[in-house]
């Protein structure tokens, strides 16, 4: 466990030194300009647009720090050659795996609860500014917990696609990793409609094709709550659950196979 | 107690070429034993196969064929890591650690922590010559000076098998001379040092015993002084001073004689001429010592004529296969 903590602190130590959280300022004044701008041109509909945003940004940034580092992760200590004398102290193939996914999860999780603290102190000054009237017509009340929920899912989603970047790391270049990450990601999004593809395609081929694509691609709509959470509509706890242990077996199975392909490759 | 390094039969093969595959057998057959508390010196020219068997050893790479053991356990043991060392050949670390960061996270990775990983790290980069800069990032770095952290990685745990692969490569000729004071000190400790070098001076100054490897195979093994191709075959002597008429005279017992400037010569010797003899014959007619060096081969000549002597099938017929592809 030592060897996987101290390889993923060092991932860590690396985002940061890479200036990874300048990002979280962009999401910052992003936040405070729109909702400053919002206010000036909507009446009793700016906290659902400012929850939209947050929750969205907190999305796009979240895929962009997934994307940009979990694509480098492995590929980038072989291109170096630091994983040579890495490798020849006390840290196994697979702890160096699993340290290096844990070290981006937990820049991840830093990145998330800072972006979720920065949405909840905007909604605290819509709360404290707009008149008690305006309020009573808000779907949702403006510190809504159900965000946290939103939140949650994003997390769990930004983990899977994480997992797939650190799966095309370690047998592909950075490049090849990052398109298949972000094509992996979009289909991912759209895997709800290739079950119904025979639908819309006569060819039988193709139809099965689609189907086996669907059971084989993870369903990343599932883990999009954002509208029901901003309109107040229920997401229950037992559907965060199932959706999260959904997203944890994708995680673990790919982590397994980065593994398995990461301990036999060599390093010419 | 088993040895320090047990290499048998190791061998190597790579996928070359994009559309058609070909293997080439970067390291053939490779059967070498060292013993505790030698210098060891992995000797042959770029290419050879050196960086591959040290690689293999590290389990960087995995072997075609045949197996190794480190201390008695086979290499990727875990536990053998904690006990052993290497430097990679031209090391690169992670640019936006400084020295001391580095060091620190692989003494965690041993579990070491509080004072006593920062007193090793400290101790560590003293004894490189790492000063104030232990502070700065990496990025900054010289080629030296990251050389000088490689080795200062490899120490980090006492290690009781260090392997250096081209440990003088980058350095300075103050900083070869340090190296080497280390690999001496580390051997006085009773530690094994595995080496690789293309450069004959480096194994002559600090190992007993030597394997020569070319073209992936073993060419020779053994001490330095036994393999014949090393041994002396004449003297160079730089004299200064020497007049024409003195040169005519001794010129019938020199194998070759060039004129570096205005009365300075170098006199190749062939070993039955005493070059004390000559030397005394010269300075008596007031000529002046420059400098006095035995001649022997070099890796280069003896890789050379070690494939002309076994002839077209000195390569394994794979390596041959391949390279006829070429």
């Amino acid at each position: 466990m030592r060897a996987i903590r101290v390889v993923a602190v060092n991932v860590f130590r690396e985002s940061v030194r890479d200036r990874v959280p300048y990002n979280l300022v962009v999401f910052a004044v992003l936040l405070i300009a729109s909702s400053y701008l919002i206010g000036q041109l909507t009446a009793g509909q700016d906290v659902k647009i400012i929850k939209d945003l947050g929750l969205a940004a907190t999305s796009i940034f979240g895929l962009f720090i997934s994307i940009f580092i979990g694509i480098g992760l492995v590929s980038k200590e072989v291109e170096r050659r630091s994983i040579y004398a890495l490798l020849s102290k006390p840290v196994s193939r697979s702890q160096f795996i699993a340290g290096k996914y844990a070290g981006l999860v937990l820049t991840l999780a830093v990145n998330v609860s800072v972006m979720a603290i920065a949405l909840y102190v905007i909604l605290a000054y819509m709360v404290w500014t707009e008149p008690p009237t305006i309020r009573a017509g808000w779907d949702a009340p403006g510190l809504d917990p159900a965000l946290l929920k939103a939140v949650f899912l994003i997390f769990v989603e930004l983990m899977l696609v994480t997992a797939i970047a650190l799966f095309f790391s370690t047998f592909s270049t950075p490049i090849v990793a990052a398109v298949m990450t972000f094509g992996l990601y979009v289909a991912g999004h759209f895997n709800a409609d290739l079950k119904n593809f025979e639908k819309v395609v006569s060819s039988q081929a193709a139809a099965r094709l689609a189907r086996g694509a669907y059971h084989v691609l993870p369903d990343l709509s599932a883990f999009d709550v954002k509208t029901q959470v901003v309109h107040g509509l229920p997401v229950t706890l037992g559907y965060l659950g199932s959706t999260a242990a959904y997203g944890l077996a994708y995680v673990a199975a790919l982590v397994l196979v980065s593994t398995f392909i990461f301990a036999r490759r060599d390093f010419k | 107690m088993p040895s320090a390094i047990h290499i048998e039969e190791l061998t190597k093969d790579y996928a070359v070429g994009f559309w058609r595959q070909r293997p080439y057998r970067a390291l053939d057959r490779l059967t070498l034993e060292i013993e505790r508390g030698e210098i060891f010196g992995f000797l042959g020219p770029n290419g050879a196969g050196k960086t591959t068997t040290l690689k293999l050893l590290m389990q960087l790479i995995f072997p075609t064929s045949g197996r190794a053991e480190i201390l008695g356990r086979p290499v990727g043991d875990l536990e053998v890591r904690r006990r052993i060392g290497y430097l990679p050949e031209n090391p690169s670390f992670y640019d936006y650690l400084t020295a001391e960061e580095l060091l620190g996270y692989f003494g965690d990775l041993f579990g070491y922590a509080g004072a006593d990983r920062r007193k090793r790290v400290s101790n560590l980069l003293d004894r490189v010559g790492i000063g104030g800069e232990r502070r700065l990032q990496l990025r900054k770095f010289s080629k030296g000076m990251i050389q000088r952290v490689g080795i200062a990685q490899a120490l980090l745990n006492d290690p009781e098998v260090i392997f250096l692969d081209e440990p003088m490569s980058g350095l300075d000729p103050l900083g070869r001379r340090d190296v080497r004071a280390l690999i001496l000190e580390l051997r006085d400790q009773g530690r094994t040092v595995f080496f690789s070098s293309h450069i004959l001076a480096d194994a002559e100054a600090l190992c007993r015993r030597v394997a020569v490897v070319a073209g992936g195979r073993l060419a020779a093994a053994g001490a330095l002084s036994d393999i014949l191709a090393f041994q002396v075959h004449g003297w160079e002597l730089v004299v200064s001073g020497l007049s024409p008429e003195v040169l005519a005279r001794v010129q019938p017992r020199v194998r070759r004689a060039t004129e570096i400037s205005v009365g300075r010569y170098s006199l190749e010797l062939p070993l039955d001429q005493s070059p004390d003899r000559m030397l005394a014959e010269l300075t008596a007619v007031g000529a002046t010592l420059v400098s006095l060096n035995p001649i022997r081969d070099t890796l280069e000549d003896f890789f050379m004529k070690h494939v002309a002597e076994m002839g077209p099938g000195a390569r394994a017929p794979i390596a041959e296969q391949s390279r006829a592809g070429h």
